[in-house]
């Protein structure tokens, strides 16, 4: 057993203690003195020309400072794209300037052209309103499939809607339709996976503080990643040396790819307040939030499995087009390509996968990733059409997926989609997963629901994703323009306690208890004494921040490489304060002793000889203890997964109910199980959301029509079930130093599939001939479906 | 510009709004009370819930002027008096009811205000009562959990680590 507050140690949250009492302190939470207010003016339609905008009225009004439009950022860089993605062809995808403001053109509803800056929000609000543009509408291009055969762009200058039609992996290309021609049975599926937004309950915010003492700024910000967001405003954007810029990200209100973004009212901010003098904010409200956010998903996608006649797979072959609507947000063409297409050959040893899409823009918001980014909508498609592949050739969409597994005396796994998997064993996962949901008891549960009159489905899934991005060597040769490594610093003060400095950024995901458990099972000391810094480029070294369950993966396996060498250094002071050889101090429960004798001295005591070096051995050792390491993985890791779920569905009205959610998840070793458990929690409530009520619905005319919590349906404590969570079989990631996997994403991943699996399980135990319904599968899309079969 | 007056977590407090200025509003930018937060436009997040005089309450969609007189509780008021955490609180940090934190405080005023009037709800009484509130992190099962934890009821065979 783990000592309590060490790893394994299910640690409650010392960061719960300022969140439940009202005194976290979240970005819209800070006011600064003199603080003035940004309101945006933003299209209300989906395509337009900006023939001309007339501020004069809007500056002549009570308490503005200033208005600025797209003609003020028409000098200055672009927000660009993270990833270079060739087409089939071998020609670079298109990428469009995103400006500040748009100027020229509007190119989707929210697309912001012009800013008041006020002394209240009151009189910044009234100001926009008096601001007279004429938007000239042009028809909206809102339908992939339109916008490739259009002869009108959402943007002029590229002449195409087409970002990049992408092949992966071209060269296996010819066998896979080889393959698939030759086949003893071919399963086809198309599917839409529904766009959605991932609706952190923090609305963005930005405020921007000019000191023109020494013209530096500080830009406090709703950010995953703040070293990135000022990498780009710095690099790309505004041209600020990264010197002259500090960013911080506060307590940040959750995140799911949203906020990993650079974002255009950051870069407004920075630039008003040097222009005013004074501190400038802005805060999202909810319909801004729908309006600008990047949203997630929107693919559509045509599937085809084959198999040999006994169930074997022979190849898996997608054709997908994926939204990235009206501008390149900084991961979207990462998302739809090397995060999707490389996990296509799922948990299985098919010898044959080739995927294409289609990167479509469109008069809509940007499309960029959401938990799981990539993966979900892989997972989604393979785990779709294995079970309807198992239900054509009639076999128990169990034993279709174990029959075609990666067994575990295969590892290291060279995938047909070009990945290699360090380890896992998913028959171990199927079988706790069959045990925990006691699966055999399914049809007896099936006839209790039929005696009520509901009819109750069994659905299944296997996931596997890539997580811990990433190695830097391997996504530099798949087109990522940034490393992907993590950073942390170990400084250990001179009465005893540590701050610890990462990369990483917490919000929500409890970084503040978990790593201090690392910290404290190595040097066996009390984790209370060790706090975490995050979130602040001042104080941080150089990392990379939080999104694809990268947080313990990477910046824990630098934090623990910074610890080793604390550990190294105070061996060596250790050795000096007990005249013994360094080779021979042992660190045990926060003491160093001399091995085989009683010569010791205590953790706390090493830290103050470090900054007291009194009768130190200068030309050996260095005053100080404090050490930074920068960690790069030799590869992603690989979680898996096998999920069920069991689902009522009313005949009479459609509504589906989970019943039961069960999530048996390899994370490979788990720090804080607690804190996984909840996690994996959260995706599985994304998930089923995903599957049953989420949607972000356009009109034909660029208009949101889901720009609300009256109109986009979150899910809520009474549409979700309690779930039940296992890690209990994890084999430990091969390659970081941890033998973790990351867990952020996984439920999000693996329970759309299960959901919808379930609810086409229900529907053909009660006779009807239905084989796929559309995420969300609402009441009337289900009572349709059953309508009509 | 209009006087009011009411008392806030058993103190009395005054201030000047206008007649459009919200309850939410006047606690979060005149009183710096910041614990309420601001998730949506049209009350429906819940992440702004306090109790005026002893009802819970979308501070969203009252105008501080009509609050003028009454008593208000916001979460910055909850802990207990020697500042420990009460036991609504203390259950959702044991039982990891909260993540990224921006929910809770509205989760944490309605579930107070649930277990004021039914002291024994059951799962489908809290999860029902939560409609109002949406937390985006967690799923809800810990939310759930912690707050039949708080009313006493045995939560061990709800499944969680």
């Amino acid at each position: 057993m783990p000592k309590d507050g060490g790893i394994g140690a299910s640690t409650v949250r010392r960061e719960d203690v300022r969140f439940l009492t009202g005194t976290g302190q979240y970005c819209d939470d800070m006011n600064m003195f003199g603080q003035t207010s940004a309101v945006f003016a933003r299209s209300t339609v989906a395509n337009g020309v900006i023939k001309s905008i007339d501020t004069s009225a809007a500056e002549a009004m009570p308490g503005v400072l200033a208005v600025f439009t797209g003609e003020d950022f028409v000098e200055v860089g672009g927000n660009p794209a993270g990833w270079l993605i060739n087409s089939r062809d071998g020609e670079p995808m298109k990428e469009p300037k995103r400006p500040v403001l748009a100027h020229g053109k509007v190119r989707h509803v929210g697309d912001a052209y012009a800013a008041v800056i006020a002394e209240t929000i009151e009189q910044a609000k009234d100001a926009v309103e008096a601001i007279e543009a004429d938007i000239e509408e042009l028809p909206a291009l809102v339908n992939m499939k339109d916008a490739l055969a259009a002869d009108h762009y959402v943007h002029d200058e590229i002449g195409t809607n087409q970002c990049f039609d992408w092949g992966w992996i071209e060269d296996n290309r010819a066998a896979t339709d080889a393959a698939i021609k030759g086949a003893h049975h071919v399963t086809t599926l198309e599917l839409v996976n529904n766009r959605l937004v991932p609706n952190a309950m923090e609305p963005r915010c930005s405020m921007a503080q000019y000191n023109r003492a020494n013209d530096e700024y500080v830009l406090h910000t709703t950010s995953q990643n703040p070293h990135l967001t000022r990498l780009l405003i710095s690099a790309f954007v505004l041209g600020i040396p990264e010197n002259k810029l500090t960013v911080i990200a506060p307590d940040v209100g959750g995140g799911f790819g949203s906020k990993i973004y650079h974002y255009g009212e950051e870069a407004l901010v920075l630039a008003a307040a040097k222009k005013i003098g004074r501190p400038v904010k802005w805060t999202a409200d909810r319909t801004e939030a729908f309006l600008t956010d990047a949203h997630g998903r929107d693919h559509v996608t045509k599937i085809e499995l084959a198999m040999d006649k006994d169930g074997n797979f022979l190849a898996f072959r997608t054709e997908t087009m994926a939204n990235v609507g009206a501008y390149l947000s900084n991961f979207s063409t990462a998302t739809p390509t090397f995060l999707h297409g490389t996990l296509m050959a799922g948990n299985y040893t098919v010898p044959n996968v080739y995927v294409n899409v289609k990167a479509v823009f469109t008069n809509t918001a940007p499309v960029d990733a959401y938990r799981g980014a990539g993966r979900p909508e892989a997972t989604f498609s393979l785990e779709r059409v294995i079970d309807k592949a198992a239900r054509e050739i009639g076999m128990d969409p169990i034993e279709l997926r174990r029959k075609n597994f990666i067994k575990p005396d295969q590892y290291p796994f060279a995938s047909a989609a070009g990945l290699e998997y360090d380890s896992g064993n998913y028959d171990a996962l199927m079988d706790q997963m069959e045990k925990v949901a006691d699966v055999a008891g399914f049809e007896a549960r099936r006839k209790a629901s039929e005696k009520k009159g509901k009819l109750r489905g069994f659905g299944v899934n296997a996931y596997i994703e890539a997580c811990g991005i990433a190695p830097s060597n391997l996504v530099g040769v798949l087109g990522s323009r940034v490393g992907l490594y993590d950073a942390a610093t170990v400084r250990v003060n001179a009465t005893g306690n540590l701050s610890v400095m990462v990369g990483a950024h917490s919000h929500g995901q409890g970084h503040e208890t978990a790593f201090p458990q690392v910290v404290a099972e190595m040097l066996g000391i009390d984790p209370q004494s060790i706090d975490i810094v995050h979130g602040d480029t001042s104080k941080i070294p150089f990392g990379m921040g939080t999104y694809g369950s990268r947080s313990l993966a990477v910046c824990g396996s630098a934090v623990v490489r910074a610890t080793e060498k604390i550990i190294n250094k105070a061996k060596k002071i250790a050795a000096h304060m007990l005249e013994a050889s360094d080779g021979d101090i042992e660190l045990k429960d926060g003491v160093f002793s001399v091995a085989g004798t009683d010569k010791s001295v205590t953790f706390g005591e090493v830290a103050l000889k470090a900054y007291i070096p009194h009768e130190f051995p200068l030309e050996d050792i260095e005053p100080g203890l404090e050490e930074t390491a920068f960690y790069d993985p030799a590869n992603f890791t690989y979680p898996s997964g096998a999920y069920c779920c069991e689902v009522e569905v009313d005949p009479e009205t459609g509504k589906v109910t989970v019943e039961s959610m069960t999530a048996v998840d390899d994370f490979g070793n788990v720090i804080n199980p607690m804190i996984v458990t909840g996690q994996v929690h959260g995706g599985l409530g994304q998930g089923i959301g995903q599957a049953l009520l989420e949607n972000t619905t356009y009109d034909e005319n660029g208009q949101l029509l889901s720009a609300s919590y009256m109109d986009y349906v979150m899910p809520r404590a009474d549409d979700l079930p309690f779930y039940t969570v296992d890690h209990s079989q994890g084999n430990a990631c091969t390659h970081n130093p941890l033998g973790v996997k990351g867990c952020g994403e996984a439920g999000a991943i693996g329970s759309p599939p299960t959901v919808v699996n379930a609810v086409i399980d229900a529907l053909q135990s009660g006779g009807k001939s239905v084989t796929h319904i559309d995420m969300p599968m609402t009441p009337h899309r289900v009572w349709s479906a059953m309508q009509n079969a | 510009m209009t006087k009011v007056t009411m008392t806030i977590n058993g103190k009395s407090v005054s201030g000047e709004v206008e007649g459009r200025t919200l309850l939410s509003s006047f606690l979060r930018e005149d009183l710096h009370l910041t614990g309420t937060h601001i998730g949506c436009d049209t009350s429906q997040c819940g992440a702004c819930v306090v109790h005026v005089d002893g009802k819970p309450v979308k501070s969203c969609t009252m105008f501080a002027a009509e609050a003028d007189g009454a008593d208000v509780a916001t979460i910055e008021g909850q802990a207990n008096a020697d500042g420990s955490l009460n036991v609504i609180q203390a259950a959702f940090q044991e039982h990891h009811g909260l993540q990224c934190g921006f929910c809770t405080p509205g989760m944490v005023m309605s579930a107070a205000a649930l277990l004021k009037d039914n002291h024994k709800p059951s799962e489908a009484e809290v999860r029902e009562y939560l409609e109002g509130n949406i937390c985006r992190c967690t799923g809800y099962h810990n939310i759930v959990k912690a707050i039949m934890a708080a009313s006493g009821q045995d939560v061990s065979a709800i499944a969680a680590e």
